[in-house]
């Protein structure tokens, strides 16, 4: 009977991991789609980051509440699955509480400690669900999470629950089994938690105790395995990308555009003819981007990583006085044109071109034009994305590729080229001013 | 008062202390104007020998960036340099906080590198050193004023003590807004805006801003920026409040109150 449990176990593990490993590939290729961008310098400052951005949610303390609660949920995620590592030796090897022994007085005070994360990660999901579902917070009801995204949410808290539920029932049943003085079941001593609710249990035959624990055990294994392959397709994805998209956050000041090199020389050789002469002639770039492989890899990893939380957007002027720019959604329907292209290159081996790009197929000029590169969007963003920067790339593709711009900016751009200033007005006043001061 | 030019510096051979790099909306726009008029008068009083690009001055480009054309972008932030650098430009000092980010964040890579500070830092230099002073009954003291974060100063340099520094000096009581800091709203003039009608919505962003400026029972907003002068003041014109609430750049308020 053992064995053929121990089997099982390494099977479903085995599976589990397999197709995590797959996924994980394919989402990495994704984001390798991106043109390069070196974001190795000042590693100090990213290691930084890292420690306060991702490990230390410091942007999340700008709401301490929403924050705590996040931290129990997230601290206690992953400590927890320090316990997991023991769980899944118990597996492969058939023992039960593997640690046990090698711990002694140790081990119920670390399961101890597991106990209340998890009863806190309970606490935390049950309020989160209470905010999106009951009060409704804005920003976690906004239109563009209709359909998938906002299940997604719920999914993701409810599977918490239920997970931590399954780990608490576990312990509660093997104690009453240790109470009841079942060998394969180790003497533990009281678990903090759970140890006050044994009574519940002590009534029960040691064949229901041990029905209850093993699926339990079995439940809460399955569950974090089945957790892990479907995090690739939600965006809980930030437990992980989080860390990596802190490390690589731009360290520039937020008001630094990014420099356009060809443009740079381009102009150069006009303002300067001279230099034309041993300018060797280089392939005719790409403005500004168009669809998902023109971005930058950052990008497309900030998409990934995106939480959908929303703070970007109730930041967001624009969103706020009712356009329909939400720099969630510029993030959301990157994430998604990735997708659908690498399902693509899945398919059929390489990229070609599907008729549908990520300008307009899913972020319209509407949106693009609303913004007012506030980097109000930037400043909030938990886990380090730059929706701002996806939006100034798509942007220079309207303008210096489709030369679409609304009838004023053109204006405004002749007049730069001719006036010097960005209004109709003659070069000649710009220091009438001083003249006048001057009198 | 006598401005010079960088032309007339190096036509007598001498080199200014500062470069002052007015912008456009600092040369053109009426109200801006006054806000320019009123920085050179404190630079004058002050002392500090200063130097204006006068007609050689440019966009630096910062519209036509946001907008997506780089291309005019270029050709003003090199026609820029290539002045600069001409005069051997090491400081300068804007009213305008889009030009300092371009000067001081975008510049540098195209060949243009100088200390570049924006006029509230500057003041708030002099303050520190006691080279402005405030009058002894001010007119400000006491009375309530809000300060509008401008994006370009604030998230985009992290730039958000100096002008409430500044304005600490005029004994005046200052009162946040409940988007302050790097939480501020955006006036709604940045990434080319200010050159556009507004997208569709609800309502513009500079009414939503100027009803959460005048929330606060303020006389006065103190701004930083050009651009958030006009949206602001159009937004306090639709509360109805420009007979009570005041917009002044930092720079005005200090003119009138230098001793
Ligand atoms: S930078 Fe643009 S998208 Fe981001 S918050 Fe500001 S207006 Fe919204
Ligand atoms: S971009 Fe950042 S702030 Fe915006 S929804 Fe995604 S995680 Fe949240």
């Amino acid at each position: 009977m053992h064995i053929i449990q121990e089997l099982l176990f390494v099977i479903a593990f085995g599976v589990a991991v397999y197709l995590f490993y797959r996924k994980a590939r394919q989402i990495r290729q994704n984001i390798l789609l991106g043109r390069d961008v070196q974001l190795n310098d000042e590693p100090a400052a990213r290691w930084r980051n890292l420690l306060l951005l991702a490990f230390g949610q410091k942007k999340m303390f700008r709401n301490p509440l929403v924050a705590v609660l996040h931290f129990f949920v997230y601290a206690g995620f992953v400590i927890i699955n320090v316990e997991i590592l023991e769980i899944i030796l118990d597996g492969i090897v058939g023992k039960h509480r593997l640690f046990a022994p090698l711990l002694g007085g140790l081990y119920p005070v670390l399961i101890g400690c597991f106990e209340i994360l998890a009863a806190l990660v309970l606490i935390g999901c049950a309020i989160f669900l209470v905010r999106r579902n009951i009060v409704k917070v804005k920003r976690l009801n906004q239109h563009e999470l209709d359909g998938w995204p906002r299940s997604d949410a719920n999914y993701i808290l409810i599977t918490e629950i239920v997970l931590m539920l399954l780990f608490l029932t576990m312990n509660t049943a093997d104690q009453a089994l240790q109470q009841h003085g079942h060998e394969h079941y180790i003497n533990t001593g009281a678990f903090w938690v759970t140890g006050p609710f044994v009574s519940l249990f002590s009534g029960l035959s040691d064949g229901t105790l041990i029905a209850i624990e093993r699926t339990c055990w079995w439940l809460h294994i399955l569950g974090i395995l089945a957790f892990l392959n479907y995090l690739p397709y939600s965006k809980h994805l930030h437990i992980i990308l989080a860390f990596p998209n802190a490390y690589y956050a731009d360290l520039r000041p937020k008001g630094k555009m990014e420099n356009m090199p060809a443009v740079q020389k381009e102009v150069q050789l006009m303002l300067q003819p001279e230099l034309a002469a041993d300018a060797p002639a280089g392939d005719i770039p790409k403005f500004g981007a168009k669809d998902v492989p023109d971005l930058t890899w950052k990008n497309i990893l900030d998409a990934y990583s995106c939480t959908e939380c929303g703070r970007c957007t109730a930041a967001c002027p624009a969103n706020i006085t009712g356009k329909k720019l939400s720099p969630r959604k510029i993030m959301m329907d990157t994430r998604d044109r990735a997708e659908a292209i690498g399902e693509q290159i899945a398919k059929t081996g390489s990229f070609t071109e599907d008729g549908k790009t990520l300008l307009r197929d899913h972020i319209t000029e509407e949106e693009l034009r609303a913004c007012t590169s506030c980097g109000a969007c930037v400043q909030e963003c938990p886990v380090s994305i730059n929706p701002l920067h996806i939006i100034m790339q798509l942007r220079r593709h309207l303008v210096m590729e489709e030369t679409s711009a609304p009838q004023e900016w053109n204006m405004m751009f002749s007049n730069i080229e001719n006036n010097m200033a960005p209004w109709k007005m003659s070069p000649d006043d710009r220091d009438k001013w001083a003249v006048e001061m001057n009198g | 008062m006598q401005i010079k030019t960088m032309a007339e510096y190096a036509a007598n051979g001498e080199t200014p202390e500062i470069l002052f790099w007015v912008g456009c909306a600092g040369s053109f726009d009426q109200r801006a104007q006054k806000i320019t008029k009123a920085f050179a008068t404190i630079l004058d009083k002050v002392g500090v020998r200063f130097a204006i690009l006068g007609k050689e001055e440019s966009c630096t480009g910062d519209p036509a960036r946001r907008a997506g054309n780089e291309f005019i972008f270029q050709m003003m932030a090199q026609n820029n340099i290539a002045v600069l650098n001409g005069y051997e430009v090491k400081k300068i000092v804007t009213a305008c906080p889009h030009c300092f980010n371009t000067l001081r964040n975008e510049y540098p890579e195209l060949g243009g590198q100088y200390e570049v500070i924006h006029h509230t830092t500057y003041l708030q230099q002099l303050i520190d050193e006691g080279k402005v002073r405030m009058k002894e009954a001010g007119a400000f003291k006491g009375r309530k004023i809000t300060y509008h974060d401008s994006c370009y100063l604030g998230r985009s340099n992290n730039i958000y003590e100096a002008p409430r520094k500044v304005l600490e000096a005029l004994d005046a009581e200052l009162v946040e807004m409940k988007r302050c800091r790097s939480n501020g709203l955006c006036c709604g003039a940045g990434g080319a805006q200010m050159f556009k009608e507004e997208e569709k919505g609800t309502t513009r962003i500079n009414f939503e801003r100027g009803k959460e400026a005048v929330e606060t029972g303020a006389a006065v907003i103190a701004s930083n920026c050009p651009f958030c002068m006009t949206m602001l003041t159009d937004g306090v014109k639709e509360q109805g409040k420009e007979d009570s609430v005041q917009v002044l750049d930092i720079a005005e308020l200090i003119a009138q109150q230098i001793a």
